[in-house]
Parts: C-alpha cells; structure tokens; sequence
C-alpha cells in the first residue's frame, strides 16, 4: 500500500516533469552505410506487482555501439565487448530498485551504431519495451573513452534524455553508472545515487578473534579494494563528501583513536592527540569539520574539530554517554544519541551544541541515528530485544521500521536519500553482512562482498 | 612474601562467602583448593615462568576474579564485582611494580560504537574501585573493545552475561 502510493507519486511526477532533453554532448552522424542490426523476436517481459496498481517500467538495455572496435585498456577484446558490459552493469543497476523491469544485453539483439541516434521503433516496439537504452563506446585518440547514453520512449518513438561522458579507460564502469543514473533520474524524478562508493568494515575469522579491515568499493560492489591490512581492528569509517580521505577508528595504536586515512597517500593522521579513547567520526557535509566522541574518565561527550587540525569545540556534557552526530544537510543541526535519560535515545541540537532536546519518544532504545542527505528522514537503529533499522521525521515522528531482523544496525544514506544500507548480524555465528532497502521497507536485498562485512557508509554521487 | 601470600588467601576465601546471585551460569566453579591448604605456599601457586607480578601469575592468583560482571547496559559495581576487585588491589598492593590494563567489555545487543562507549565506562568503574583501594591512578589504564571480543560465544542470556564484563590484566 505504502510502497504502491509512493512509486506511483514518483511516477507522475517524472511524467509531468518531462522537458526536451538537452544534449550535453551530441555524437556525430553515424555513418549510413552500417547495416541495420537484425532483430529478432525475443520477448521482453513486463510484470504487474502484487500490490497491484503499481507497474514496473519495462526497459530494453541492448549492448552499446562502437564506432571502432579496438582493444583499450577498459577490455582487451575491444569496445565491442565493453559496450556488451557497459549494458550489463546498467542492467543491473537498475533491476533491483522495484521501479524498473529491465531486460539486458544477455537477451536483447545488437543495435548498430548508426542506430543509437535512430532506434528501430518498430522491433523495440514489438517486444513490448516501454522505454530504451542506447548507448556508444568510442575510443578517443587520447586514450579515454566517450561514452554517449540514450534514454528513448518507444510508445512515443521519443528521445526522453541523453548524456556523454569522456572517461579513463580504467574508469568504464563509471560512464555506466552515470547511465543508470540518467535514466533512474529522468523516469523516477528522484536524484541520482548508483555513481557513488562505498565504505565498510571487512570482517574474516572467528567470532572471538575477527578480523575487522577497512574496505572500499562501488555502490554496487565492483572496484572492491582492502585499505588496511587487519593487523588492527577497524571500526566505523565514513568517506569525506569528495571521496579523498576515509575517517575511521583505529586499534592501531592500542587504544581505539580515530585517524584521517587519504586515499590517494596511503597515509593516515590522528583527528586529534590525546590520551583518551576517540570514536564515532562523522564529516560535516561540507567537509571541514569532524564530528567525534570522547571518553575521559569514563563519560563520553562529542566534539568538533576542523579537519586539518586545531582546537576540538565540545558540544555535550551530560554526564552521560553522547555519541554518534549527524549533520543535518545544511549543517545547521546535529542528530545524536545520548543514554542521559537512563537508555539510549535520539537528541538534536544545533551545530554549536546549543538547544539540546529528546526526539524519540516510543518506546525500546534508539540509537546512530544518521540524517537523510534530502533532510526528510532521520534513519536510526530501533533496539527493542532485536535491533531494527527504522526511520522517522527530523521531528521525531513518524517511526517507521524498515527492517525485521534480528539484528540490523548502523544505517547509511543512499546518496538521493531514498535507500538505506545497514549491517545484519547472524545469531551465535557473528557473521555480518551488508543490506540494503528502500524507504518503502521494500525491496530488501544482501550486497555481494567477498568476505564479511560491516558498518557501510554510502558516500555521495561523484560529479 | 609468605605473610602477603597468606593475605591473599584470606580475602579470597571472604569473596568466597560474599559470593552472590549475579555469576553467570557458564562461569567455572570457583577452585576450593585453597580453603583446604591453610600452609600459605599454595596461595599463589608458582608454575614455571610465572613470575611473580606477571599476568600469568596474577590470574593464577586471582582464580577467575580478574573479571567482574555487569547487568545489562550498567556499569556499577556490586558486592561481588567488589570482593573481586578487592583481592585485584591486595595483589597489586603486594606487587607495587605491578601495572595493571582494565579492559572493558558490552555483549552483541547493542549497536557497535554505544557498546564502545559503555566498555569505556565499564573499565573505568573498575579502574575508579581500584584507585579507591589504594591503587595510584598511574598504575592504571582503561580499554574498551565494545562488543568486539566476546568471551562467549554464544547468541543467549548466559553468554551475553559473561560478555558484560572488565578484565583487569597485569602489564609489565
């Protein structure tokens, strides 16, 4: 019910929003004499949900174009074979968001080049495909790569929208993701998110002795890459707004301290020196300062400290545990959790720490609580026996649980606000792994990592 | 030494009788051997290379009273988290050499970096017990690993009872 009312809001208002599609970048004429491709008859499947009035939009995702099939970096074999895989990540980008029935590259017929910029209504329209994705892969003369992305209405035999990209071989599947961004966008309304990363704690060996490293990957789990080696446990990164530096906890030193780790030196610095244990470090949105927590003789408060260093501003001090701040979008207000009342629950105050006051009022303990990057939703872990992720408004009502499992915990943002990762934890074994689900409490899914994992936290959408 | 070991052997025998509701079910029954050995060399009995003031020694010594347990989500110290860290202070009065690491621990059902915290606060209300004893603050540090190094293993009450804990280890 839920879900229905809030895809179909999503579609009309993409619907309504249609504009002429402006092109950013507009391929040359193809030339005429390529041979049209053959089509043959496959059928595209359109599926009507359980709930009813909803309709999954069906989408054709055919291998994209080249103009020049030549080995690059991105794929020995050629662009022929990289335009088959660019169709297969967009493909799957967009099969698991419940608004969209695409079909990929695996089922559909070839389009010639010529035909991205001219589609062949009549077959596309004879397998039932609603909307269209065309696209090209053409190798420049500097070694990147110019991917072109098309997004047609088959009914209406319309151009709805359309986008280049020039990327570094070694960064094809980017141009994907910034291709099912286009379409998600332009057919839902909603803001883009599949162009984004993600970090997250890498968990291996027994309960009583896991290994906790640092890790990083795509938004949709390509491009995975181990930061720190596991010799130190590892807890609870977030990546900086411009994806140059991950702050996180360390064990490294002995005592749990939060360190500043920079991507592109490999090198990590303390957030700041002292003989306390540090932890629970959040970014401000626009990444200047760093939110953390700090144990001094037992009692835990948060601070702030500008991100190259300086004088630490506390903003609790309630005796106590406060921990945990998020920064609302404009950086005007902090979300957090505080046990100050006798258990956990979820405070707001402003960005100087003045004004402090209770919004979870109903009932168990409430607890990292993350603010929505749109600011509508306050995400949080509901612990009431089980752990469950939920989500209320910034006003403190309006608790919705997302997830029903034994133990969900630590929610992260999609970059668009509108799906939330956590970590489920199995009972008895300890084993972790990575979920996501959208607003609706639907479409719940496992992320695929390679070994354990924990604590995500989504970063935004590269530019 | 003699004279302190058998010190160490009295209070021992009065955590014994102080011994309350709140052990947890999965704990080993504590040794009674040395009730029965009044001769004050078995107090501290000395395996080789258990040096006196080692951590092997202590919690020989101590005989699973290293440890004190916590209700869930609380971080006070009861008659029996008491008695324990008493016979902690006599050993590190006796060994003034000695420094000692309390680490502080939550169970799995609570999120991670709260759990950090409560282990914290956890450590630290043993460390504060201690310095009451007697023990000089600069003898002693705190740890927290949250929910990160249970001692038991499993997904119940039992095991999560022994897991709400402070482990005083002895650094040399």
């Amino acid at each position: 019910m839920t879900r229905s009312l809030f895809l179909a809001s999503l579609l009309s208002t993409a619907l309504l929003a249609a504009t002429p599609a402006a092109a950013q970048l507009a391929p040359e004429a193809p030339p005429p004499t390529a041979p049209a491709a053959e089509l043959e008859e496959e059928g595209l499947s359109v599926t009507v949900s359980a709930e009813g009035n909803w309709q999954d939009i069906g989408i054709a995702i055919p291998a994209f174009a080249t103009n020049r099939d030549q080995p690059t970096p991105a794929n020995a074999q050629g662009t022929a074979a990289l335009g088959q895989e660019i169709a297969q990540v967009i493909y799957n980008d967009l099969r698991f968001n419940g608004l969209f029935q695409p079909v990929g590259p695996d089922n559909l017929p070839r389009p010639a080049y010529d035909q991205i910029t001219s589609p062949a209504w009549g077959s596309w329209g004879a397998r039932s495909a609603e909307m269209l994705v065309h696209g090209y892969v053409r190798p420049g003369a500097n070694g990147n790569l110019t991917v072109g992305c098309y997004l047609y209405d088959v009914r209406l035999q319309e151009e709805l929208v359309r986008q280049g990209w020039e990327f570094a071989p070694t960064e094809w599947r980017r141009a994907a993701h910034k291709c099912a961004d286009l379409v998600y966008s332009r057919l839902s309304g909603e803001s883009p998110f599949f162009d984004s990363k993600i970090a997250y704690i890498a968990e291996t060996g027994p309960k009583d002795r896991r290994v906790k490293r640092l890790a990083i990957m795509d938004s949709d789990g390509a491009n995975h890459r181990f930061i720190t080696n596991g010799q130190a446990t590892a807890l609870t990164p977030r990546y900086s707004p411009d994806y140059s530096q991950i702050v996180y906890l360390s064990y490294v030193d002995g005592n749990p301290s939060i360190y500043i780790y920079d991507i592109g030196t490999g090198k990590q610095q303390l957030v700041t020196r002292s003989e306390n244990p540090t932890l629970a470090p959040r970014w401000s949105p626009d990444g200047r300062y760093i939110l953390y927590s700090m144990a001094v003789a037992g009692n835990t408060d948060i601070y702030r400290v500008p991100v190259g260093g300086g004088r630490s501003v506390r903003l609790t001090d309630s005796p106590g545990i406060d921990i945990g701040g998020s920064y609302s979008p404009d950086g005007s207000q902090i979300v957090f959790e505080s046990d100050r009342s006798g258990s956990q629950q979820i405070y707001v105050m402003g960005a100087d720490g003045s004004g402090q006051r209770r919004l979870s009022f109903f009932g168990g303990r409430a607890a990292t609580p993350e603010w929505s990057p749109r600011g509508d939703q306050i995400a949080f872990t509901h612990v009431a026996g089980n752990l469950r992720v939920a989500v209320m408004n910034p006003n403190g009502r309006g608790m919705r649980h997302l997830t029903d499992g034994w133990q969900d915990e630590a929610p992260t943002w999609a970059p668009n606000g509108r799906i939330v990762q956590f970590f489920r934890t199995q009972p008895n074994s300890g084993e972790t792994s990575l979920w996501q689900v959208d607003l609706t409490g639907s479409n719940l899914r496992r992320l695929p990592t390679p070994v354990g994992a924990s604590d995500p936290a989504w970063g935004p959408v590269l530019p | 030494m003699k004279r302190l070991a058998v010190t160490v052997t009295a209070v021992s025998l009065l955590a014994l009788g102080a011994c309350s509701k709140k052990a947890p079910e999965q704990l080993p029954p504590p040794p009674a051997a040395p009730v029965q050995t009044a001769a004050p060399v078995a107090a501290a009995p000395q395996a080789p290379g258990m040096a006196p003031g080692s951590q092997g020694h202590f919690r020989q010594a101590m005989s699973g009273r290293d440890v004190i347990y916590f209700d869930t989500d609380q971080y006070n110290v009861d008659a029996e988290d008491a008695a324990a860290l008493r016979q902690q202070a006599q050993y590190l009065l006796q060994y003034p050499n000695a420094r000692a690491r309390l680490e502080g621990h939550a169970d799995e059902r609570g999120t991670r970096e709260y759990n950090l915290a409560l282990g914290e606060r956890r450590a630290n209300a043993a460390k504060n017990y201690l310095i009451g004893l007697g023990i000089p603050a600069t003898r002693l540090t705190t740890i927290s690993y949250g929910k990160e190094r249970p001692d038991a293993l499993g997904s119940n009450e039992s095991s999560w009872a022994r897991n709400r804990r402070a482990v005083t280890v002895v650094v040399e």
